[in-house]
């Protein structure tokens, strides 16, 4: 590990999936640190390469999937090099993940005190009644009324929120250190999101997990994370503190997303969006992925990849315009408005001091 | 639920009797008497004869008092065994084909789940395509050619079975494998389908996420959800060994109801046929109903839980 406060530490990855039509470069150079204790928010569009990001953390990209290069460091060995036995005795231990649906994650034919006795049984070799009395603790943990009487229900008998509930404390039941949460709360009412976003932060604090926070909601980032990557077409273009990102964006695709994000003080009745589509990662475009669709484009972006260039200890930006050769641009009228904000805030103390390596 | 069980008996019964009557008049229509050595007989012999068995009124009053007979719990007496109820004889001859087809099912469905879970979990693999070539031979080779080859290779030429009849255990080894090929095939087809579904489903990746090994995400949470679905192959698989069984019975000379059923045929007495058509498609027809009412009892689970149908 390069740095000892960090769990993972990913380099350089590159990650091709073999299709009829050809390799698609879903996974280009991507690096990002996990700090100890810290809510990493992966922000970006479907097909952005979120998931397939932290897919293969666990080790569980699809069969068609090739890693090309780059590392995943975690505990000081790389997680692309070992062989599937030794990821099962990772994956659930010491890395665990929440999906997306919890309608469909549970076993339809299991009672959901044994299907949270699982992971015990495999990882700390419990025996069946001393890993089901430890389930029914953990059900208690995720906020589940009356546990003692519904360990031995079946999913069909909760609610979806009860149901993510009960993922969760599946993916917590062995206190991993790391946890992937891939869009927890996307299926879920807007309540019900809540609950489940207060929970999952709860709960960090008291098993003292790492999170991974994958989604294309920035609202719920702004209450979740500390630090933001937003991600488009296979590569991170911005990342920083939480705030750094929501109020002093520098990448005109991170200006495109906050600016389709409506706020309380929107004005007019149309939210704008970002026109065109992602490119087709089959052939990636030269230069930054998003120029086609940027407003901001130079002739260098259609010419040469961007570097990050720096905007603070902890905020690096992938875009040209932050060249001291480049022109000065206005970015739109939200931006500005949250620049504003962003200056007249006291300058906030970085929530965890480190060194950013490039 | 007693509506509705009330309901299917009655449609039970109106498929019972509808079966009945299509057998009937399609019999009628078969070419021959019961009479055996007709050629040797006298005119008046032959109506004296057939007199006596009624089978001189025109087919119509035949017909209704046979339906008459059977409201009254009667299926008649066989003509070719001098006067034994065919109820009696479907009864005595019912041991070897509940043996045969029982131990055929059990065959067949057992090495089908496991053909067909090999073929999923190996997909696109070479397991997977021999367990599927291995599963459309066995739909597409009829059971006469696999008893007969059976017979002649296992059989005959290496001798490890005995070639035909019903004196043990042994006897019964070469007709069950020749009788579970068809079930087999299918539940192997069916397995393999339903399981690549599970397999690709979320709570697998969920199981995979909790670290469990291959062979216990198959087995703990693979298997049992493929195996839910299977309940509506009952029908089928009760349907092809009953018509497997007649063939497999001759070739092999199992003294079963299948057996019975086709000597029936080739000397038409009338009554037999009836009666073991009717007993089959009873048996067949409660089959359904019990898959449907088992289906019932689980499928509210599956619906709810999100999973679809």
């Amino acid at each position: 590990m390069e740095n000892p406060e960090n769990v993972i530490e990913v380099r350089n990855l590159q990650i091709d999936f073999h299709t009829y039509a050809g390799e698609v470069k879903a996974i280009r150079d991507v690096s990002f640190d996990l700090r100890k204790g810290e809510t990493l928010a992966i922000v970006g569009e479907s097909g952005s390469g979120k998931s397939v990001t932290t897919r293969s953390l666990m080790g569980l990209l699809a069969p068609n999937a090739v890693i090309k290069g780059g590392s995943i460091m975690f505990h000081d060995e790389d997680i692309i090099k070992k062989s599937e036995k030794d990821m099962q005795h990772i994956r659930g231990k010491d890395i665990a993940m929440i999906f997306q649906d919890p309608m469909t994650s549970l076993d339809p034919t299991m009672r959901i005190g044994l299907q949270i006795a699982e992971p015990l049984m495999k990882h700390k070799g419990l025996k069946k009644k001393e890993a089901v009395a430890q389930a029914l603790e953990m059900l208690k943990l995720v906020g589940i009324t009356n546990p003692e009487g519904r360990i031995n229900d079946y999913p069909y008998q909760f609610s979806g929120g009860m149901r993510q509930r009960i993922v969760i404390a599946i993916a917590l039941v062995c206190y991993p250190e790391v946890l992937i949460a891939d869009e927890p709360t996307t299926a879920l009412d807007v309540t019900i999101q809540a609950q489940i976003l207060d929970l999952m932060k709860d709960l960090q604090n008291r098993i003292d997990t790492s999170i991974i926070f994958i989604t294309h909601d920035l609202g719920v980032v702004a209450g979740m994370a500390d630090r933001v990557a937003v991600m488009y077409a296979g590569k991170i273009v911005e990342y920083g503190t939480v705030d750094e990102i929501f109020f002093n964006p520098q990448h005109p695709y991170t200006w495109g997303l906050l600016n389709s994000m409506p706020t309380l003080d929107t004005e007019g009745g149309s939210l704008s969006a970002i026109p065109g589509t992602p490119p087709d990662l089959l052939d990636p475009p030269v230069g930054d992925a998003f120029a086609a669709r940027s407003d901001y484009a130079m002739k260098i972006d259609t010419e040469q990849e961007p570097p990050f260039f720096k905007v603070s200890d902890t905020h690096y930006a992938a875009t040209w315009l932050l060249h001291p050769d480049a022109p000065k641009v206005t970015p739109p009228a939200e931006i500005v408005r949250r620049q504003k904000k962003f200056a007249a805030m006291e300058k906030p103390e970085p929530p965890i001091k480190h060194v950013t390596k490039e | 639920m007693r509506k509705y069980l009330l309901k299917r008996i009655f449609y039970l019964f109106l498929t019972l009797f509808i079966v009945a009557t299509a057998t009937f008049f399609l019999m009628k229509l078969m070419p021959g008497t019961p009479l055996q050595n007709e050629a040797k007989l006298t005119a008046s012999e032959k109506a004296s004869i057939l007199a006596q068995y009624g089978l001189d009124k025109p087919v119509w009053l035949q017909y209704f008092i046979y339906i008459g007979g059977i409201f009254k719990g009667s299926l008649g007496l066989s003509f070719q065994f001098s006067d034994q109820a065919v109820s009696y004889l479907i009864g005595s001859r019912m041991g070897p084909s509940m043996q045969l087809g029982g131990q055929a099912m059990v065959v067949g469905v057992i090495f089908g789940i496991i053909l067909g879970a090999v073929g999923a979990i190996r997909k696109d693999t070479w397991a997977d395509r021999l367990a599927t070539i291995l599963s459309i031979l066995g739909i597409a080779v009829p059971s006469f050619v696999l008893a007969i080859l059976l017979q002649y290779y296992l059989g005959l030429k290496l001798g490890w079975f005995p070639v035909a009849g019903w004196e043990g255990f042994a006897y019964t080894i070469l007709p069950t494998l020749a009788l579970a090929a068809s079930p087999l095939a299918e539940t192997a087809r069916f397995i393999r389908t339903d399981m690549v579904d599970v397999l690709s489903s979320d709570y697998i990746e969920l199981a995979k996420a909790k670290g469990l090994s291959k062979f216990g995400i198959v087995y703990h949470h693979a298997l049992r959800n493929s195996l839910i679905p299977m309940v509506t192959l009952i029908g089928p698989l009760a349907a092809a060994l009953m018509t497997g069984s007649m063939v497999v019975e001759n070739i092999f000379s199992v003294p079963g109801i299948g057996e019975q059923f086709v000597k029936s045929i080739l000397v038409n007495d009338y009554p037999t046929i009836m009666g073991v058509t009717i007993f089959y498609s009873a048996l067949l027809c409660l089959l359904l109903l019990l898959t449907d009412i088992v289906y019932g009892i689980i499928d509210p689970r599956i619906r709810l839980s999100g999973n679809g149908d």
